[in-house]
């Protein structure tokens, strides 16, 4: 297990290869399907105007993003009456559906670190090359013990998009994940796709 | 008629929070498949320690609780008016209690009602009336991540070489397992309907996950079809969150229907391997859950 801290360096991404299991620590930020459509269309592709609190949230995300952490996870949270929050669940959410937006995402803010389930695609394998990033996999609905390694929720923006789809800050410890898409153009998932392919044409061969 | 609101909360309380024991015992017996050091025999001793970890503290295993979907069998005399509003008091009092996830998303503005309800569909819930006195309710949590990997077929599909036979529905399974790959949480379990038009064949195969795993089917060609697809699917090697592995598939269960001449449909509900379901059974004042 590689311990990792966040912010992360160029030198430690370039370090670390598929198949590697590592334990995060340090403040990310959750973001999925309305946060990568609004960061595209608001402040990358420009498609539509900054409203209300846009610009406020994007100059706070920015520092955050900066050398960062993005995780795909639409959590549970106690403590949503009183602004007490604490994560109860927080397992990752499926990455693929990010993938229109994530590379220019990662470029944008120079986040270095995606964490999702399933893999992501080769749009997203180029940016972790570019950027240099990579894509860790946490585990799909191990969210009791995920929760458990975020120790404080900083705090949230754009909770207006639902408690799932807003961007939540919070501070991990030993946040347990694998590399499955490196920075030197490597994917577990399409290794995994190609060889499952050749199976299934076995199989597809036979009565 | 009672109010049974309290009733069914700790239904929804257990189903998101504890697996039943079926479902717990097929993925310890498929730790022990996987290599020891391997990333696929990692991910399912976290996932055995995560279902051990939300049973203890009545949190939810998985953070998308899914759309729920009761299955209601009613004796005579009960308000399914009535049913419907204690189940929805009690889908919202979970929510709060944070068992369930505000999951109800207006489908166009995005807007999320907070509380777990929305229109007529959700929560779905389906109702029966049945002979005797025993009221039951089914539910089954399903997330959006396996939900988005199902599939349907129309057959005869060229492609896959598929024709209108149970040979057919093998290949469209099989196909629609491995484009899934790990995106549904795998290891996972199949719900397979075949016939139907395409609303009730959808509708079909999510009401066979509500089947015990240790069930048999009565019809011997389908029972030996299930045991074939999950062997095979489980030779695709796509693995434990598709990190590669040996175990790929956890169980299928197939039904058939009665279809039109012109169509034979043939639909996938892929469920993750957090299999949440359970039933309640109330008799009288005795109320059970399994």
């Amino acid at each position: 297990m590689r311990a990792v801290k966040i912010p992360i360096s160029d030198k430690m991404i370039h370090s670390l290869k598929v198949g590697d299991p590592v334990s995060l620590s340090g403040v990310m930020i959750t973001g999925r399907d309305t946060v990568h459509k609004w960061m595209s269309d608001t402040f990358i592709k420009k498609t539509r105007l900054p409203q209300g609190d846009d610009q406020a949230v994007y100059d706070a995300i920015k520092h955050l993003l900066e050398s960062g952490v993005i995780y795909h996870c639409g959590p549970v949270v106690a403590g949503l009456g009183t602004g007490d929050y604490r994560f109860v669940a927080a397992g990752p959410t499926t990455s693929i559906r990010e993938e229109p937006y994530q590379g220019e995402v990662m470029r944008h803010f120079h986040v270095k670190g995606v964490i999702g389930k399933g893999g992501m695609g080769n749009r997203t394998l180029a940016a972790c090359k570019e950027v240099p990033g990579v894509y860790l996999h946490a585990i799909g609905g191990a969210a009791s013990i995920i929760a458990q390694s975020v120790e404080r929720v900083l705090g949230v923006y754009k909770l207006d998009f639902g408690v799932p789809e807003a961007m939540w800050v919070i501070e991990v410890k030993d946040f347990p994940v694998v590399v499955t898409m490196d920075a030197h153009g490597n994917s577990l998932h399409a290794d995994v796709e190609a060889r499952s392919k050749v199976v299934l044409d076995e199989l597809l061969s036979k009565a | 008629m009672q109010d049974i609101t309290d009733l069914i909360l700790e239904l929804v309380r257990l189903v998101s929070t504890d697996l039943p024991s079926d479902v717990e015992s097929s993925i310890r017996r498929a730790v022990e498949q996987e290599e020891p050091g391997s990333a696929a025999r990692g991910a399912l001793e976290t996932i055995l320690k995560n279902i051990e970890l939300s049973r203890g503290n009545s949190t939810p295993i998985c953070q998308d609780t899914g759309t729920p979907i009761f299955y209601v069998h009613y004796p005579e005399g009960w308000s399914t008016r009535r049913l419907r509003q204690q189940i929805e008091a009690a889908v919202a009092t979970a929510t709060q209690r944070s068992y369930l996830r505000p999951n109800a998303v207006e489908a166009l503005s995005g807007k999320n009602s907070g509380n777990n309800l929305g229109d007529l569909h959700f929560p779905t819930i389906h109702f029966e009336e049945v002979e005797g006195d025993v009221l039951t309710i089914d539910l089954l949590l399903k997330g959006g991540g396996c939900e988005n990997v199902g599939a349907q077929y129309s057959l005869p599909h060229t492609a896959l070489g598929a024709g209108r036979d149970l040979a057919g529905v093998r290949r469209v399974v099989l196909d629609a397992v491995h484009k899934a790959q790990g995106q549904g949480c795998a290891p996972g379990f199949l719900g397979v309907a075949v016939g139907g038009d395409r609303g009730s064949s959808y509708y079909a195969s999510k009401e066979v996950l509500f089947q015990n795993l240790e069930d048999q089917n009565p019809d011997p060609k389908l029972a030996e079809m299930e045991k074939r697809l999950t062997e095979e699917s489980n030779q695709l090697g796509i693995g434990p969150m598709g990190f590669g592995g040996k175990t790929t598939v956890l169980g299928t269960k197939i039904t058939s229907m009665h279809r039109l001449p012109a169509s034979f449909f043939v639909s996938v509900s892929y469920m993750c391997w957090a299999y949440r379901r359970r039933r309640m059974i109330l008799q009288g004042n005795k109320v059970s859950y399994r």
